[in-house]
């Protein structure tokens, strides 16, 4: 049920003031603000259920074990993937896209091999593919971006060849706010039996994702982007990938059996989580879950896409304004430039009004280098910020203007 | 807002909207890259040295305002002086943007520079006005590597 006044209370953040002014938290796209229900979790599990996961026979380790599975279970029905083996817990969608990187896709890798990524991708889908393909003599291809922020879909065909090994995609870009036509993507790399890496760092929470209805071969994100904690996320990989994939790090938990001369690996998702994992996090993740499930991601994104359609409107009657990323299909991501002043100078004096915004290259220098520019400024909101706030950033970006001539 | 208004100063905005000293520089005896890599900010520093002393000094670049106000003034302030006044001044200025206590003398040195005082509220924005300051030295020792403001 959406109710915004209801939601807006329930994050105990939003009604805090910077200089003496309301916040306005409009740098979602960084990380996301936490419900009281998530703060709750947290003092819940330390107050009451608090021990060690999986191997103990007293109470407590049981019950923390319940807990921490069923934060599993809440992933795999909130993704709509088919088993919970199929959910890996991470420290974040960074070290899932490392993780198949380095236990699926590398000793895969012969030289020549193609791994195909976009030109709009985060660092995180960027650098792990560089790294395994300078190791293996791999080559890095690009789907270029165009003007409108979308991607080339018409230079796809082409890219995807049989050479390639892996397609990385992001489902919607962080700084440009595009939701790529991955089905598309997945379908053609599918007809050459290739497997899709789909980056849902931004899309986890701003729209459905149903893992089975996409087919992709490995889906991550992260918890702290969908108003759980950080330091915990999630990788979907099809079971039959992850039984034969070898184990990322080596430790406690992962195995059956440890001797010298031989060890056993545990079953899956278990073989890929080594050592003592964040308990507490993955628990406040799945309560951030069942929040947002109860409001319903669909009603969230409605509401979201108003928010976006005000937002353009109001900022594009900004004299000197250009809006980065005018794709059609658009998470409520803005990213701008100011005629004549530089985005760092635009974040503080937005600052200094309360809003809170990110400038920068946004983990994406590929973008800003392909739109000829060094950085911009974003303005990335979420379902508890308020048309009025819009009207506020929109006010502060004039006393940018006032200030700097 | 008074803090804003600390922070852009006329001086600094006018420095901003017409750097000073902004060209290439042929011949120059010294030379560096500056460059922020989280931000954006990018400037190249010619320096022509003749008997020890800052005969001229030239940038080029793009940045923010508070980076090309640095660095336009700094030329500014570097022309004509030698390189045994000019040294210590990277101490002072980095003093002055990070808040810490100046001496009285010290502060006077810096005349115009002192300008720069605003940045110490915004600890985000000390790389941007030392990133000129940065790229000095590393001309004067004729490093011959990028400065970097990480």
């Amino acid at each position: 049920m959406f109710d915004l006044n209801k939601i807006r209370n329930d994050f105990p953040i939003l009604g805090t003031q910077v200089y003496n002014k309301p916040l306005i938290y409009a740098d979602n796209a960084a990380s996301t603000q936490k419900p009281q229900q998530v703060i709750d979790s947290f003092v819940d599990v330390y107050s009451n259920h608090y021990a060690n996961i999986h191997r103990g026979v007293h109470h407590l380790s049981q019950k923390a074990t319940a807990l921490y599975e069923g934060a599993r279970e809440i992933v795999k029905n909130f993704i709509n993937a088919k088993k919970v083996e199929e959910i890996v817990f991470v420290r974040g969608t960074t070290e899932g896209i490392n993780l198949v990187a380095s236990s699926y896709l590398e000793p895969l890798l012969k030289p020549g091999d193609e791994i195909l990524i976009s030109e709009m991708e985060h660092h995180s889908n960027i650098i792990p593919w560089q790294l395994i393909a300078e190791r293996t003599d791999a080559k890095l291809k690009i789907i270029p971006l165009l003007a409108s922020g979308d991607l080339d879909m018409a230079a796809l065909p082409e890219l995807i060849n049989p050479g390639v090994k892996l397609v990385a995609v992001s489902h919607m870009s962080n700084s440009l706010g595009t939701i790529n036509d991955i089905e598309s993507i997945i379908q053609q790399a599918h007809a050459l039996e290739i497997p899709v890496l789909v980056d849902g760092a931004q899309s986890i929470a701003h729209m459905k994702v149903d893992i089975q209805a996409l087919d992709c071969d490995f889906f991550v994100f992260s918890g702290h982007k969908i108003y759980g904690p950080a330091g915990i996320g999630a990788l979907y990989a099809k079971e039959k990938f992850l039984k034969k994939m070898r184990p990322y790090q080596g430790g406690g938990d992962m195995i059956l059996n440890v001797s010298f001369d031989k060890t056993e690996y545990n079953e899956i998702p278990y073989k890929f989580e080594a050592g003592t994992p964040n308990i507490e996090g993955a628990i406040a993740m799945g309560a951030a879950l069942d929040y947002i499930s109860g409001i319903g991601i669909s009603a969230i994104a409605e509401y979201e896409q108003q928010l976006l359609d005000y937002a353009t409107e109001r900022f594009s009657a900004i004299d000197g304004l250009r809006i980065i990323g005018t794709a059609r299909k658009k998470g409520s991501i803005i990213s701008f430039v100011l005629e004549g002043v530089h985005p760092h100078d635009v974040g503080t004096i937005m600052d200094m009004e309360g809003v809170a915004v990110r400038t920068g290259h946004h983990c994406t220098q590929p973008v800003m280098d392909c739109f000829n520019i060094p950085a911009t400024t974003r303005v990335s909101l979420s379902f508890y910020n308020t048309l009025e706030e819009v009207d506020a950033i929109a006010k502060a970006i004039a006393k940018v203007k006032e200030l700097m001539g | 807002m008074s803090e804003l208004r600390e922070l852009y100063q006329e001086v600094i905005l006018d420095h901003n909207k017409n750097p000073r000293n902004f060209k290439k520089l042929e011949p120059h005896s010294h030379h560096a890259n500056g460059h922020n890599p989280l931000c954006g900010d990018k400037l190249e520093l010619f320096i022509e040295v003749a008997d020890e002393t800052i005969r001229d000094i030239a940038f080029v670049g793009s940045g923010c305002a508070i980076s090309t106000s640095s660095a336009s003034l700094m030329t500014q302030f570097l022309k004509g002086k030698t390189i045994q006044e000019t040294r210590h001044l990277f101490e002072y200025f980095h003093d002055l943007v990070t808040g810490k206590e100046l001496g009285e003398g010290e502060l006077e040195e810096l005349g115009k520079l002192a300008v720069f005082a605003g940045v110490q509220e915004f600890p985000a924005r000390v790389k941007c006005a030392s990133l000129s300051w940065h790229t000095f030295m590393n001309a004067l020792d004729a490093k011959d590597e990028t400065a970097a403001t990480e």
